[in-house]
């Protein structure tokens, strides 16, 4: 195999080495800041193309071999989600050219942007459990100060609330990473993995996986630990919470558990049960209390909350098929909830308000905006012909075949995920009607359609939701198919870092 | 087992801290105590009995009774990412006084539902 | 802040020489001694910091401006990511490229000591820079 492809720290570095040079450069004009942001972010969208069609591969940082040096794994997992980060970053950019106007200090906004992105790609591409920790808090810490961006009521007493709460997750999860160090003696997850898979699971690991599932289920938002995001994500700029959303609760939360409990611990029994329990829980939880909500953004983010319960039911459950239709949630989430959630700072851009009892009859007199939401709207539904609907029926079908494990609970699951499905329909006919239908009020009557970045980055948006859905065998095949096989693998990850 | 446990006890006083108490800035001493046991249990982890400290002073020096100074690393970076945590946190306080006029949590309670 | 009295000014101005040197002293032997970037990054500000307490705010202004922070904070940064960036001259990101020289001297152990330098300016200005940013809101209550 050719290791040390040049492409992969590259990942990390040139978001970092940006958001100093923006700081930096760009209190002298603020377009260069713009200019340098969209750049780097178009060029990462380049790269995550690029490394899409390689093998597996390793990339030794410092010149160090495994197990001694922090080394970058590529695999198809990894792929399937720098595609993820680096698309929807870009088109998160392009929409805050306009956007952000309003705000203080675009640079700083620029910086703590660029800050999450790398933080996120560095989880995403790291192989070594502390590198993990470490990059999991720059993410995080960028987020805390990102949602208090706008320095009102609001938005600090938010942000306070997602830090003491997100903090407390990361501390435990460095706790787990104390213990799993005593426990296994390295810190490189695939020497983590081999060790577990020779000597099996001492009960020191049993309690550390327990603090990983607390720790990162919080970064993920899942029901017992969920408090902070109904507060966080609506306070947070539109495209902040677009980024938070769509991103950052998959690439720190699901995906280091996807790769700590598949890859490196070894799922059995007791961890899939908890992880289907928690799924369950959080699709529950998070549409009901999404129905009653008059807050526009409140609402998509409690529907946060319940579609990535869809995404840990279906890794909780663990079959090839169940796997296949998280993966590709996890995908299409991204793309429509930041939809969404663009859509809705559009809105609140024009009109002001994001209180739905306020608006209306918008339809007229923004089509762009109105057209990209309901095209959202469907695909979070899973109405066909868009995207949300082949995950929802790939998890469905996945939970009924899994009867001969769980017995009658399968069919429950599979009936639960199907009412689920059918109040976040009647929720969103409910955005639709109070936000695009109904009448124009006289206070509305001199809104326009946004800028020209900010459609063009949601119609984008609109067109990637609809050719995921239409060309949804090819998308399979092609990107999800191999990330499902990897997950699955154990031993071939193994076996990729260290060789022999 | 001992000072595993003590370590865990001051994980768990700054827990209660964090969920009990009701002024913002003893919420954030509360924080900062579960960060130091973290660390503390991190060093705990490394240490051997009767090793020594795992500096270099001559070449060709014995290294085989020095603790572990893999966890000592990772305790620094740990720091300085508390110290990036407490810069933040500290300001957050700071602008909501200005903004609520109170430091008491129970009064900061804008958002809700 | 207003400022201490004549005490605490006059042993500040023969102290604060001292401690900054000192800490500069850490930074340079990080990689033969405990230390390094950050410890001493930490002492350069809490020498200046010093000097803000004693003198009130305009004591290290004078030395350093809130923008001259600000910039010497993403130069160290960038500084930083430049060595690592330059690994790939040799091969690999992040690489310790320089010569390694004898050990336990001065110069010796390649990139380590260029790195603590780097980390130190951006430690030291960024924590002066969160102390005169957070200690500004007294001066707005006190007129």
């Amino acid at each position: 195999m050719n290791n040390n492809n040049v492409l992969l720290p590259l990942f990390i570095a040139m978001p970092l080495g940006a958001a100093f040079l923006i700081v930096l450069i760009g209190r002298l004009r603020e377009a260069i800041s713009d200019l340098v942001a969209v750049v780097i972010t178009a060029l990462l969208v380049v790269g995550s193309l690029a490394v899409a069609g390689l093998e597996p591969q390793v990339y030794h940082m410092g010149g160090w071999e495994p197990p001694f040096g922090i080394n970058l794994v590529l695999d198809p997992l990894s792929t399937l989600l720098l595609i993820i980060i680096s698309v929807v970053s870009f088109l998160v950019c392009l929409y805050s050219i306009n956007y952000m106007t309003s705000y203080t200090s675009k640079p700083k906004y620029y910086g703590l942007l660029m800050l999450m992105i790398a933080g996120m790609n560095g989880v995403v591409l790291t192989g070594d459990l502390f590198n993990m920790y470490v990059f999991l808090e720059i993410g995080a810490i960028a987020s805390y100060a990102l949602v208090a961006f706008g320095t009102e009521h609001e938005e600090l007493e938010a942000s306070f609330k997602y830090l003491v709460l997100g903090s407390v997750a990361s501390s435990f999860i460095l706790f787990g990473i104390a213990l799993t160090y005593s426990a296994t003696g390295t810190l490189n997850l695939a020497d983590i993995a081999s060790t577990i898979g020779s000597k099996g699971l001492n009960p020191v690991m049993i309690f550390a996986s327990a603090l990983f599932i607390g720790g990162f289920g919080l970064k993920a938002a899942m029901v017992p630990f969920h408090a902070w995001l109904p507060d966080a994500h609506p306070s947070a700029p539109a495209p902040i919470s677009a980024m938070l959303s769509g991103l950052l609760i998959k690439a720190l939360g699901v995906y280091a558990l996807i790769r700590l409990f598949y890859s490196v611990i070894g799922v059995g029994g007791m961890y899939t049960n908890i992880l289907i329990v928690l799924g369950i829980l959080s699709m529950v939880v998070g549409v009901i209390l999404a129905v009653g909500q008059w807050d526009f953004k409140r609402l998509l983010a409690y529907h946060s909350i319940s579609q990535m319960g869809y995404v840990m039911l279906g890794v909780g459950i663990g079959s090839p098929l169940a796997l296949l239709g998280a993966l590709f949630h996890l995908l299409n989430h991204s793309v429509f909830k930041s939809l969404l959630f663009l859509c809705s700072g559009a809105v609140e851009h024009s009109t002001g308000t994001r209180q739905l009892k306020q608006l209306g009859g918008l339809w007229s007199k923004m089509p762009v905006t109105g057209s990209t939401c309901s095209v959202a709207s469907l695909s979070i539904s899973g109405v066909p012909p868009f995207n949300g609907f082949w995950s929802k029926l790939l998890i469905i079908v996945g939970a009924v075949q899994a009867a001969d494990r769980f017995g009658l609970w399968a069919y429950i699951l599979a009936a639960i995920t199907v009412l689920v499905s059918f109040l976040t329909l009647v929720s969103f006919v409910k955005v639709q009607r109070y936000v695009l239908f109904g009448a124009l009020s006289e206070k509305l009557q001199k809104v326009r359609e946004v800028p020209a970045a900010m459609c063009l980055a949601l119609i984008v948006f609109a067109i990637l939701c609809l050719g995921l859905g239409v060309l949804c065998p090819f998308v399979l095949e092609q990107l999800i198919e191999p990330a499902r096989d990897v997950v699955l693998d154990k031993a071939a990850y193994i076996s990729l870092v260290l060789p022999g | 087992m001992g000072p595993y446990i003590l370590c865990s006890m001051i994980l768990l006083l700054g827990v209660y801290a964090v969920v009990a108490k009701k002024n913002l800035i003893k919420i954030v001493i509360g924080l900062l105590i579960i960060e130091y046991a973290v660390n503390l249990m991190l060093v705990l982890v490394g240490y051997k009995a009767g090793g020594e400290a795992p500096i270099l002073t001559e070449a060709g020096q014995q290294t085989t009774n020095f603790v572990d100074p893999l966890p000592q690393a990772l305790i620094v970076t740990s720091i300085v990412i508390g110290l990036g945590l407490t810069a933040m946190v500290v300001a957050l306080c700071i602008r909501l006084y200005e903004k609520y006029g109170t430091f008491d949590v129970l009064l900061i309670r804008r958002l809700r539902g | 802040m207003k400022g201490m009295s004549l005490i605490v000014r006059t042993i500040t101005r023969l102290l604060a020489g001292f401690i900054l040197v000192y800490g500069a002293h850490i930074v340079l032997y990080g990689h033969l001694t405990p230390g390094g970037g950050f410890a001493g990054g930490v002492m350069l500000a809490c020498g200046l910091i010093l000097l803000v307490l004693a003198f009130g705010k305009d004591g290290a202004l004078e030395i350093v401006s809130e923008n001259a922070a600000s910039a010497w904070d993403c130069i160290g940064a960038l500084a930083f990511w430049l060595i690592a960036v330059l690994g790939f001259t040799g091969g690999y990101f992040f690489l310790n490229f320089v010569g390694k020289g004898e050990p336990f001297n001065l110069i010796s152990a390649g990139t380590l000591m260029w790195s603590n330098i780097a980390i130190g300016i951006k430690v030291w200005a960024c924590l002066f820079l969160v102390f005169v940013v957070l200690a500004a809101f007294r001066i707005r209550d006190e007129g």
